[in-house]
């Protein structure tokens, strides 16, 4: 074991099992699973995405480019997951991932020694010959050698949830300067959000032994979270992300809720909150980059805070042979400490020649450069530019830290250069974001609490709170101190981006070829486009395309951060959305009715509606549904129509509303009468149709298509508000309180006399077609009574309060067996319809115009009313514009589809002879073959000519006859019965 | 420089020194014979028609930011043409045959890769839907095959055909259709026409236009007054401010479309697949990211970035229609600005003042139509007449009512 | 993107449905002999500002009022939200339809 006794910040009592690549390992609570498995003397654990060269634990945080691993089994594998943030668990299953054959013997490392070929943009220059090999050979090979871990293929058997929360002030980072904001703000009486990443609050304290107010760090953190903990107004969120800021203040965040513990049971595993905060403070710490020396990638190459960490955290003992390569301060800080806790520290380098070394006992070179890197899974020794030979088997590195200023990029702020500090600080951030501590390019404890100190002061009055006493804090902390970027003296290969494989040299080409800018660079270099966005590597890359260019780094710029800060599971942006909670079921009143006699019911929009109703015996759709039309047709149907929009429309001036939102006339509708409307959009399309009635002189009924109510209402209330504002009109939706039935066919007066109550007179003389009004039935429900027919029968659509949908229909169908009366679904509703030639959804489909449809001679010219003005456009409103007419196959036992399209007999089937398409099928029972309705060019002209009906996609060619649209009944003398 | 297998080979035994700039760096002249604004994607397919196939070489192409930064670097990289309407087809069909030999003709590898696109239905109506555009299709000489329940299940088995709240009933499908490495399209572009003389001149932004009794006759930029027998605005997304110099106020709104792309995976998904019940299209990189996107964030916007409900909203038609991808993880998110035009469809025609042209209201469909558009774009400068293919992409179409309306949503463009 | 609300206080954009450009209220009256011109330009050209866009959103999961948000389309931020009647009895001189 590579542990050291009496330090750390783990339970040692409480033992965790996992497995790595199938060897079984132990680790204790408090660990992730890079300190166990570096407890466990495992530096290797994965191959890099190009060159597949060996990568071992890099970082101890979410920055972590190497240490990707694949976690878990079966449905439950995770793909690149950071060994660094994995908080260990019992029964942990990590495998590595990326490599073919054992992780020590990658079969792919061959990709290394061909890198001279593989250099940057290589593939933009080959494998295009010959054409066909792209995607048969090439394609498939890169392929399958890229991409790093895998997915199971199977669901993803996790539940996710989301929530949404409001503070007035969200802290993003518990380090430092995050719990002094929390403290000032909680004690101040503001409503605080405070988040990290990390299941152990207090960020880099953790890993330090710094003193604040003489105590230890470690227990400042302990003192403050308990105090904090006692606030009723401040919510601690550890193991939570904030990933991404947005506009007004809304940030979006990711809580892991349990480890994988409790992947079987069905509480969530990770939650995704959307946090609304009217404040924000980013304390999001620093990262440390790395130094460019040759084969500077090898396993146990870490960064210096980071061995620090794992050293005083997870009480680690990174190797037997430590050197540290420093350019600054912090370097030395992880001596001191490795130092102190035994381990043994062979050398210090530091770049900087005119430093005094902070401490004395360790051997330390100044001015010094580490140029090349010995060792085959793990570095074994270093060479320096002074030719020393160092025998090390851990190497700590710190170049330099780089605040975590992403979240202020992302509504596009550019971070600015730091000369002092060698680091990129926030440029313009979100509209009330404020920055503290390291992740604003303030490096030593003092001149963080000061400045934090100073900035809540300012957030807490503009929130209008009252800043009590100021909390003194003093730390131990030196002002910190870092060399400049220096040109990198290696001969051999230099990584810059770890994960993807990026070197100085493919760099040099870019910029060779003319790819100087820093975003093309990016691309053609895919420096910082892997996954941890660069977080270590964009910086260093800068640096060296300085250098190359021979400009200061600020006049290269920088690419921007984009959401989210780390990666976030689709899964867990999709939430509980998904399988049947995709969306919301609408249920008609008689649904459940419906479910009783077996209904098979369809998807429209969210709606279930009853397709048809099956009976026992019925071995096919089409035999239930011709046997509903049949019996509708021969006696009388019932059919729910709840789902088609309903509006009342109320006021002095409906009548000329209805006038401006319809295309045809409705100001002379008479008090009891219906009107079929068709309106239009203001661009002269067709939009919706249904009916109107009107109850009283100031009071009107809509009704809407099922797939436009909702879109209808909004136009309408648009119309009202911002076009008419000074017309007495109201508008209520009452889709949802009125249950409607359509009940049809040449029985339906007689078996509605049976429900209406007594004196209400439906006769054809005194009920006639097109009439409308209220009654009541099963003794005093008020109900609305329309005598309008979709079916072209004797039909009448009755409205009655929802709630007494379910008993009606019980009754009804009581009262209707004297009648043989029949449910019937959408499938018959269609089947009808087309007998009759109404158009419906797949003939509105927002292309066609009134003239398009038949109903040209409707559109009112005179008026003023949406859409009447541009319908009258040259190349809309011509003769030879497609109509909708009939089609009926010359030979009666084929079937006509619908999606076909229309050739004139004896012309070749293509594009230029493409006359128009068939856009609704049905086979009628009436008349015992199959029929269709559909546009062709001033079809209204060609009645009884015969054209193709082509469907190219099945190969098949019909012989059609135009007809009217009218097959069954065209006078219409059954609906007027 | 011809790029090859074998100069790979030799250049890697020398150190890879000998590469030289894929483009010059050149200084604006005074004058052009044709200038075109906006070195994206179209842009420079323009300037590469036009001196590869037009013979006009004396053209410069002005960039205000960095070559290829505008939507030809931030989208989802989807190439197809299975469009409906007659003015569509074969506009996307010709840009389809261009992709296939783009390689070759520009000696520059932007992996075009005809994976096939999926289109999946879930109700009869759609279906219908769908058939009339497979025949659309197939009249115009493209490919396409509608797939039943089980061919689908056969090609896709991890979409969600047991739990779906709305159920997998079938696909149209291209196989012709695939996918291409965005940036890399630019940068071919960008190489072929530099070799013939093309000057592509970066972080140059045009301030305005040099108009004469309505005649354009040069643009002014950031780098002095430069003029040219014709000025070709290219700058979707930017076209009404670039336009509005001109006093010319046009029939787009610009809008934000974000698109997202996973962490590398090991290969898992073969075709380019569109969910057809709500906002959700995918496929996946030969990096090995899972490449996605769905709607417009649906209000006016040059930010480039989006916000949260679209996002989720996508991710939820992802799980809807393939939960195998719930432990993906998204890894980053980023948006264009689309000239979303009226009725969904782009424009290259001139405008009423002589010597001034206009590309642009390419909506979110520009990336598949960047060689065509290109290409047409050019064959509209070199002859002043329309090419056959793009005859309906008129600036006046709404005043005559010659709409070109895919999806039947009328003049409100973030329905497109 | 959060929407302040006249009456009912800050609400998440998610409640509204979005329209467009704010000179969308101002569709002018079909009067003979018609102007097509007119009707084109109105229902068809756009300012398209880059910058402070007036601009229509219909409080749909809400109150169903139609609103003019004064909206910056490169920054996202909110100057301004009154209703759309406000909005319009504060423009009179342009109203040829009330």
């Amino acid at each position: 074991m590579f542990r050291l006794e009496n330090r750390g910040l783990i339970n040692r009592e409480k033992r965790l099992n996992f497995s790595f690549n199938g060897k079984k390992l132990h680790g204790y609570e408090g660990d992730t699973l890079a300190s166990a498995l570096l407890a466990n003397g495992n530096h290797l654990v994965g191959r890099s995405f190009k060159y597949h060269r060996p990568r071992g634990i890099f970082s101890s945080g979410s920055e972590e480019p190497s240490a990707l691993i694949q976690l878990g089994l079966g449905a439950n594998t995770e793909p690149n997951i950071r060994a660094t943030t994995i908080q260990l668990f019992n029964d942990l299953v990590a495998n590595s991932q990326n490599h073919f054959g054992p992780l020590e013997w990658d079969f792919m490392r061959v990709n290394d020694f061909l890198s001279p070929f593989l250099s940057a943009g290589f593939y933009y220059k080959t494998f295009m010959w010959p054409k066909s090999f792209w995607e048969k050979i090439y394609e498939p090979i890169i392929r399958k050698a890229a991409g790093l871990g895998k997915l199971s293929g199977e669901p993803d058997p996790s539940t996710y949830d989301k929530g949404f929360l409001h503070c007035d002030l969200l802290i993003i980072g518990a380090g430092p300067s995050g719990l002094l904001s929390a403290l000032m703000a909680a004690r101040g009486g503001a409503k605080v959000i405070i988040a990290d990443e990390d299941f152990l609050l207090g960020g880099s304290l953790n890993g330090d032994h710094t003193q604040i107010n003489n105590d230890t760090g470690v227990n400042w953190v302990k003192k403050t979270i308990e105090e904090l903990i006692s606030f009723k107004n401040v919510r601690l969120m550890p193991k939570t992300t904030i990933y991404g800021a947005f506009d007004h203040g809304i940030f979006g965040a990711l809580e892991i809720k349990t480890n994988f513990d409790r992947i079987k049971s069905d509480k969530p595993r990770q939650v995704l909150w959307r946090i609304y905060a009217k404040q924000s403070v980013l304390c999001s710490g620093s990262s440390e980059r790395s130094l460019l020396f040759g084969n500077n990638d090898r396993p146990a190459i870490m960064l210096s805070r980071s061995v620090r960490q794992y050293c005083n955290r997870w009480g680690i003992i990174p190797g037997k042979k430590i050197s540290i390569y420093t350019n600054n301060d912090d370097g030395w800080i992880t001596a001191k400490d490795l130092k102190e806790a035994g381990c043994n520290v062979v050398m210090v380098i530091d770049e900087r020649p005119d430093i005094i070394a902070p401490i004395k006992n360790v051997d330390y070179r100044l001015g010094k450069k580490v140029v090349e890197t010995k060792g085959s899974l793990r570095i074994s020794s270093i060479r320096l530019d002074d030719g020393t030979k160092v025998e090390t088997d851990c190497l700590a590195v710190s170049g330099g830290f780089n605040p975590n200023v992403h979240l202020t990029c992302h509504e596009r702020g550019r971070p600015q250069w730091q000369e002092k500090n060698q680091c990129f600080i926030p440029g313009k951030t979100p509209k009330g974001m404020e920055v503290v501590g390291a992740a604003s390019g303030v490096f030593d404890l003092n001149s963080i609490f000061e400045e934090t100190t100073l900035k809540m002061k300012k957030i807490l009055s503009y929130l209008g709170y009252k800043h009590r006493k100021v909390i003194k804090l003093t730390a131990d902390h030196k002002p910190y101190n870092v060399s400049a970027f220096s040109k990198s003296l290696a001969k051999g290969k230099v990584w810059i981006d770890l994960q993807n494989d990026v070197t100085i040299k493919d760099i040099k080409i870019a910029v060779q070829e003319g790819f100087h800018s820093v975003e093309l660079l990016k691309r053609y270099t895919t420096l910082g486009m892997a996954t941890d966005q660069g977080k270590t590597s964009n910086v260093l890359g800068l640096s060296v395309l300085s250098i190359l260019k021979n400009k200061p780094i600020e006049e290269v710029g920088t690419t921007i951060y984009r959401p989210p800060f780390t990666p976030v599971p689709i899964g867990a942006f999709a939430g509980r959305s998904r399988g049947k909670h995709f969306k919301p079921f609408r249920l008609t009143p008689s649904h459940q009715w419906a479910e009783q006699r077996n209904a098979v019911f369809v998807e429209t929009g969210n709606w279930l509606r009853a397709q048809w109703f099956p009976l026992a015996g019925e071995r096919t759709w089409r035999e239930s549904v011709d046997r509903e039309v049949l019996q509708t047709r021969e006696s009388v149907g019932i059919c729910d129509v709840t789902t088609l929009g309903k509006i009342d429309i109320k006021g002095r001036d409906a009548g000329a509303f209805l006038n401006f939102v319809y295309a045809n006339n409705f100001g002379k509708l008479a008090v009891g009468k219906v009107r079929y409307g068709l309106m239009l959009r203001d661009d002269g399309i067709a939009f919706d149709d249904g009916t109107t009635a009107r109850f009283s002189e100031d009071h009107f009924v809509m009704t809407t298509t099922t797939a436009n109510a909702v879109t209808v209402f909004r136009h309408l209330e648009f119309c009202r508000q911002c076009l008419k504002p000074a017309w007495d009109v109201h508008l209520l939706s009452t889709t949802d309180h009125w249950a409607q039935f359509a009940i049809a066919g040449p029985n339906s007066r007689a078996l509605l006399s049976e429900i209406l109550d007594p004196k209400i007179d439906i006769s054809n003389e005194s009920f006639p077609f097109m009439a409308c009004g209220k009654v009541s039935i099963f003794n005093g429900i008020e109900a609305r009574l329309f005598r309008i027919s979709f079916s072209g029968e004797l039909a009448y659509e009755l409205a009655l309060p929802r709630r007494y949908a379910s008993s009606f229909m019980e009754h009804i169908f009581e009262i209707g067996k004297k009648f043989n009366l029949v449910p019937y679904g959408t499938e018959a509703l269609g089947v009808m319809r087309i007998e009759k030639g109404h158009a419906a959804g797949n003939e509105l489909n927002g292309q066609t115009t009134a003239n398009n449809l038949g109903l040209g001679k409707m559109v009112s010219k005179l008026n003023d009313c949406i859409g009447n003005t541009m319908s009258e456009r040259e190349k809309i409103d011509g003769e030879a514009v497609l109509k909708l007419v009939g089609f009926a196959p010359t030979n009666k036992m084929q079937s006509l589809v619908a999606g076909s399209h229309f050739i004139s007999k004896g012309k070749p089937a293509k594009l230029a002879n493409d006359e128009g398409w068939m856009s609704s099928v049905a086979f009628s029972p009436m008349l015992n073959k199959s029929i269709g309705l559909g546009f062709i060019k001033a079809g209204d002209q060609r009645f009884g000519e015969k054209v193709d009906s082509v469907n190219p996609l099945n190969k098949e060619v019909i012989e059609v006859e135009i007809t009217s649209p009218h097959f069954f009944d065209p006078k219409g003398d059954r609906l007027r019965g | 420089m011809k790029y090859s297998a074998a100069k790979i080979f030799l250049e890697g035994l020398f150190g890879n020194r000998g590469w030289g700039k894929a483009w010059r760096e050149p200084e604006p002249k005074k004058n052009y014979d044709v200038i075109i604004i906006g070195g994206g994607g179209h842009g420079l397919s323009t300037a590469y028609y036009l001196s590869n196939v037009y013979n006009i070489r004396n053209v410069a192409v002005l960039e205000k930011g960095w070559l290829g930064s505008g939507n030809i670097g931030r989208n989802t990289t989807i190439i197809r043409s299975n469009y409906l309407l007659p003015e569509n087809e074969p506009f996307y069909e010709f840009s389809l045959k261009l992709w296939e030999g783009l390689e070759q003709d520009t000696n520059y590898n932007s992996m075009v890769s005809q994976r096939g696109v999926i289109n999946i239905f879930h109700s009869d109506p759609q279906r219908d839907a769908f058939v009339r555009r497979g025949n659309a299709m197939l009249l115009s000489g493209a490919d396409a095959d509608l797939l039943d329940e089980n061919a689908l299940r056969k090609l896709c088995p991890y979409l969600d055909f047991e739990n779906a709240r709305f159920p997998v009933k079938g696909a149209l499908m291209q196989k012709r259709g695939g996918t291409v490495r965005h940036d890399a399209v630019a940068w071919g572009y960008a190489r072929g026409a530099d070799m013939k003389g093309v000057d592509i001149i970066q972080n140059c932004n045009v301030e305005g236009f040099i108009i004469k009794n309505g005649v354009c006759s040069g643009v002014r930029t950031s780098k002095g007054d430069i003029r040219a027998k014709k000025v070709a605005s290219c700058v979707a997304g930017s076209s009404s401010q670039v336009m509005s110099t001109a006093g010319i106020r046009l029939p787009i709104e610009s809008h934000v479309l974000q698109a997202f792309v996973s962490e590398g995976l090991k290969p898992i998904l073969d075709n380019v697949i569109t969910f057809g019940a709500g906002h959700f299209y995918v496929s996946q990189s030969d990096k090995g990211g899972l490449v996605f996107g769905g709607d417009l964030d649906g209000y006016n916007s040059y930010a480039q970035r989006g916000n949260l409900p679209v996002v989720e909203d996508v991710c939820e038609g992802g799980m809807a229609i393939m939960p195998m991808i719930g432990r993906a993880r998204l890894l980053r998110m980023w948006g264009g600005v689309m000239d979303m035009s009226m009725d969904g469809s782009p424009f290259i025609d001139r405008t009423h003042i002589d010597g001034l042209y206009f590309n642009g209201g390419w909506c979110y469909g520009g990336f598949k139509a960047t060689p065509a558009s290109g290409y047409c774009y050019a064959h509209l400068l070199a002859t002043d007449s329309p090419h056959p293919v793009a005859r309906g992409y008129k600036l006046d179409r709404f005043r005559t009512g010659s709409l070109i309306d895919e999806k039947g949503v009328g003049a409100q463009p973030n329905l497109h | 993107m959060i929407i302040p609300h006249p009456h009912l206080g800050p609400r998440d954009a998610c409640e509204f449905v979005y329209k467009g450009d704010a000179e969308l209220v101002f569709r002018p009256e079909r009067v003979a002999p018609v102007d097509y011109d007119t009707f084109h330009n109105y229902l068809y050209l756009r300012q398209n500002p880059a910058g402070a866009h007036k601009e229509l959103w219909y409080h749909e999961y809400g109150d169903r009022s139609w609103l003019v948000v004064t909206r910056n389309t490169q920054t996202h931020e909110i100057l301004k939200v009154e209703f759309a009647s406000e909005y319009l009895s504060g423009q009179k001189d342009r109203k040829s339809n009330v």
